[in-house]
């Protein structure tokens, strides 16, 4: 089974890589908002910006 | 071009393409109706064999690849572009990035399928399953679907809306999966413009064909489509999702776990065991995330059941997911050993693949079909009640076809494996296993007629609808303000955010990679696996030739060569296969469905005469065979021409064959086909058949088993 010394390398490599990334996202404020996504599909001409400029 | 700015207030005018949804949309119809057409007359031909009318391109083994392909390139392929194209450019609040490139991802794509069209009837394909297309198709193919990549992440470059609804993340495992996917599975060497190999050998091929395959149903088939469900369901409910977190927990997790999960559809073979355990446990694992994404998208009508009585949108989209649970319930449930044992080469299978493509693919099409024509072409729908009429006979058809096949499979799978008292089969004539469930074939070609016919309501509907529709079918315009995203953040922000696309799509490129890497890398150690004792002959010249012609008829949709290692198994067909029989095997041919007997060890079991009465007519010597005829195998003539070719080729890839091999190809292979024509002459067959295919078949279908390594 000399290939688990490749598999688990990768393997160990990439649970690392993910919550790397995991971490980045949440300090970036990636996840902030998980509400307003699903209401926002809703509405044909709204995005972003126009929130604000309408604020 | 297609905004005009107001600079000073910074909105934007957008103008989305619907023309392209437009055209993919009637494509989407159109090739639709060819594929469960197609179905049909197969699904016909396994009740009534007769209806393979003794003609080459009519018959079962070339009309399956026909009708698998279309279902899944023509009719799953435009449906997905059209809701793509049309619900990216809503997200993104932009128009598509080229409406040419879009046009040339249209044209390119309709002569794909038009080319498959012809050449799979005519016997022209690679003998993979789901991967048929010829090599030229197959470039095809790739260059298209890079347009429609380069159309697609140009579209999310130049967004106007900064964040990406969970729609967008499923097209993006989609684009990048599926072009890698196809790329390695369709790694293969010419010998000509119409006729090449793969260069994977055996259990490598196997490997890396039902990684494509398995996936090929998770990123054609499902991630595109949820990320279309993601979409068309809150908007035809008119209520946000149920949980927009929930969504996104789906999305990593399906993605990271279905690429793990192709072993299962190779359990009980000859797999290394451990193989096969990593895909089972990675299939177990995919229930939850499949759950969650079904109840997410049922839950969406929460406070609105109401519309599940009136709207018939919302009852094609409900069924859909509805399908969708149960069919990645199955799913699951198969991939456990001991259930696999018994449904595997059954029509159990085939029953859990058109839960998902009828119900699932089938019904959310019809469903987003439903809600985007009339918004395309400006008008009504042309009848409501004709929609909820489709809705209930698609149904009845999907459970006519699921409960035929899901009782075909059981009952012929417990007969294989029924030993009596004294160890014994209880069945040892395969036929009886099928004479058996024919009525259930019946049954379901009857399902098939069903949906077809309520399909066929669809198409009188819609053509109704785009009849009434308006002459000037302007495109849809929005204002919003524009490249939000762009001009509202800091330097920093803007750099942030314009990175999040490529991250999402490298994060998302990672995730399958990891899977992919874990499968494929094994094969290239296999030689650990492979005894270096147990010497394996290649076929000879005239061997391969038979080999070919048992790939072009389509064989292998219908037998296996794949000798599980289950008692019952080994009773009927003989010791267990091993790595080694096949281990030259381009492609290989373990098969996937057992609509007639394993052939691994048919070679010897029967003379030569035998072969050539079976091929002519197989009621002529087993009486309830439903085996379609093949009468023109003994007329057309055997292509010695290409031997050498062939036999350099699998030279060059490692097969053992000696120089003398290589330039003795063409005269070896007719000294063998003299012999056989010889014994077949003495045995009465009075044409001389040492120039015709029949004899090449004959020399092969004997050398099956024969070649040591047992």
């Amino acid at each position: 089974m000399t290939i688990l010394y490749v598999i688990i390398p990768i393997a160990i490599f990439l649970v690392s890589f993910f919550v790397w990334i995991f971490l980045w996202a949440v300090r970036n404020e990636q996840f902030d908002d998980l509400e307003t996504p699903a209401h926002k599909i809703l509405i044909d001409d709204w995005n972003d910006r126009l929130k604000e400029a309408k604020i | 071009m297609s905004a005009s700015n107001d600079s000073s207030s910074g909105f934007v005018q957008v103008k989305y393409n619907d023309e392209i949804v437009r055209m993919f949309t009637l494509a989407t119809i159109i090739w639709a109706a060819v594929a469960f057409l197609v179905g049909v007359i197969i699904a016909a031909q396994m009740a009534v064999w007769q209806l393979n009318f003794n003609t080459s391109w009519l018959t079962f083994g070339r009309l399956r690849p026909l009708h698998t392909n279309a279902a899944l390139f023509a009719f799953a392929g435009n449906a997905i572009f059209a809701g793509i194209y049309h619900s990216t450019q809503r997200l993104l609040k932009t128009r598509l990035c080229s409406d040419v490139l879009g046009k040339l991802h249209f044209w390119g794509w309709q002569f794909i399928i038009v080319l498959a069209a012809i050449t799979l009837p005519l016997g022209l394909s690679q003998g993979k399953e789901y991967a048929e297309l010829e090599w030229p198709i197959d470039i095809a193919v790739v260059l298209i679907w890079v347009v429609f990549a380069i159309n697609f992440f140009g579209t999310l470059l130049k967004r106007n809306e900064k964040h990406m609804y969970v729609s967008i993340w499923f097209y993006i495992a989609t684009i990048v999966t599926v072009a890698l996917l196809y790329i390695v599975n369709a790694i293969s060497l010419p010998i000509s413009f119409f006729k090449s190999y793969i260069v994977f050998a055996g259990i490598q091929d196997a490997l890396v064909q039902w990684w494509y395959g398995h996936n090929a149903v998770a990123f054609f088939l499902t991630t595109p489509f949820l990320g279309l469900m993601y979409y068309y369901m809150p908007k035809a409910a008119n209520r946000p999702v149920f949980s927009y977190r929930l969504s996104v927990v789906h999305f990593w997790s399906l993605i990271f776990l279905y690429i793990w999960a192709g072993p299962h559809h190779l359990l009980n073979t000859a797999l290394p065991e451990w193989l096969q355990t990593l895909g089972i446990v990675f299939s177990v694992m995919l229930w939850a995330p499949s759950w969650g994404g079904a109840v997410n998208g049922i839950l969406t009508l929460r406070g609105s059941w109401n519309l599940l009585r009136t709207d018939p949108i919302i009852k094609f989209l409900v069924a859909a997911i509805t399908f969708y649970a149960m069919a990645t319930f199955e799913g699951p449930l198969l991939s456990v050993k001991a259930v696999n044992s018994l449904g595997h080469y059954t029509d159990w299978i085939v029953g859990h693949v058109h839960l998902g493509t009828l119900g699932w693919n089938g019904f959310l099409t019809f469903g987003i079909i439903y809600f985007i024509v009339p918004r395309l072409w400006k008008t009504e729908l042309y009848s409501k009640k004709l929609a909820n009429i489709h809705f209930w006979i698609g149904i009845l058809g999907i459970l006519f076809y699921y409960i035929s096949m899901l009782a075909a499979g059981i009952t012929q799978g417990l007969m294989w494996r029924a030993i009596d008292a004294n160890g014994n089969l209880v069945y040892p004539d395969f036929v009886e296993t099928v004479i058996r469930i024919v009525p259930l074939f019946f049954s379901r070609a009857i399902g098939g007629v069903l949906f077809l016919a309520g399909f066929v309501l669809l198409l009188y509907n819609v053509y109704k609808t785009i009849k009434q529709a308006p002459k000037d079918l302007a495109d849809e315009t929005v204002q919003v303000k524009g490249a939000s995203f762009a001009v509202s953040h800091s330097e920093r922000g803007h750099r942030k955010l314009e990175g999040m696309a490529a991250t999402f799509t490298i994060l998302a490129l990672i995730a399958i990679l990891a899977g992919s890497v874990i499968e494929v890398v094994p094969t290239l150690s296999i030689s650990k696996y492979v005894k270096t004792e147990n010497k394996v002959e290649p076929f000879t010249p005239l061997e391969l030739a038979g080999r070919d012609i048992y790939i072009k008829e389509g064989c292998y949709t219908c037998h296996s060569q794949m000798i599980r290692t289950i008692h019952s198994e080994e009773l009927r067909y003989g010791a267990a296969s091993t790595i080694e029989e096949s281990m030259y095997d381009r492609p290989f041919q373990w098969g996937s469905k057992r609509t007639g007997p394993d052939l691994a060890r048919l070679g010897k079991k029967y003379p030569d005469l035998w072969h050539y009465m079976h091929m002519e007519n197989p009621r002529a010597v087993i009486k309830e065979s439903i085996m379609p005829a093949y009468p023109w195998l003994i007329s057309s003539k055997i292509d010695f021409e290409n031997l050498g070719k062939t036999i350099s080729l699998f030279k060059k890839l490692g097969v053992p064959y000696s120089d003398k091999d290589l330039s003795d190809a063409k005269t070896s292979a007719k000294t063998q086909a003299l012999g056989i024509a010889a014994r077949l002459k003495d045995q009465g067959v009075k044409e001389e058949m040492s120039d015709k295919k029949i004899t090449a078949l004959i020399a092969y279908l004997q050398a099956l088993g024969q070649k040591g390594a047992q």
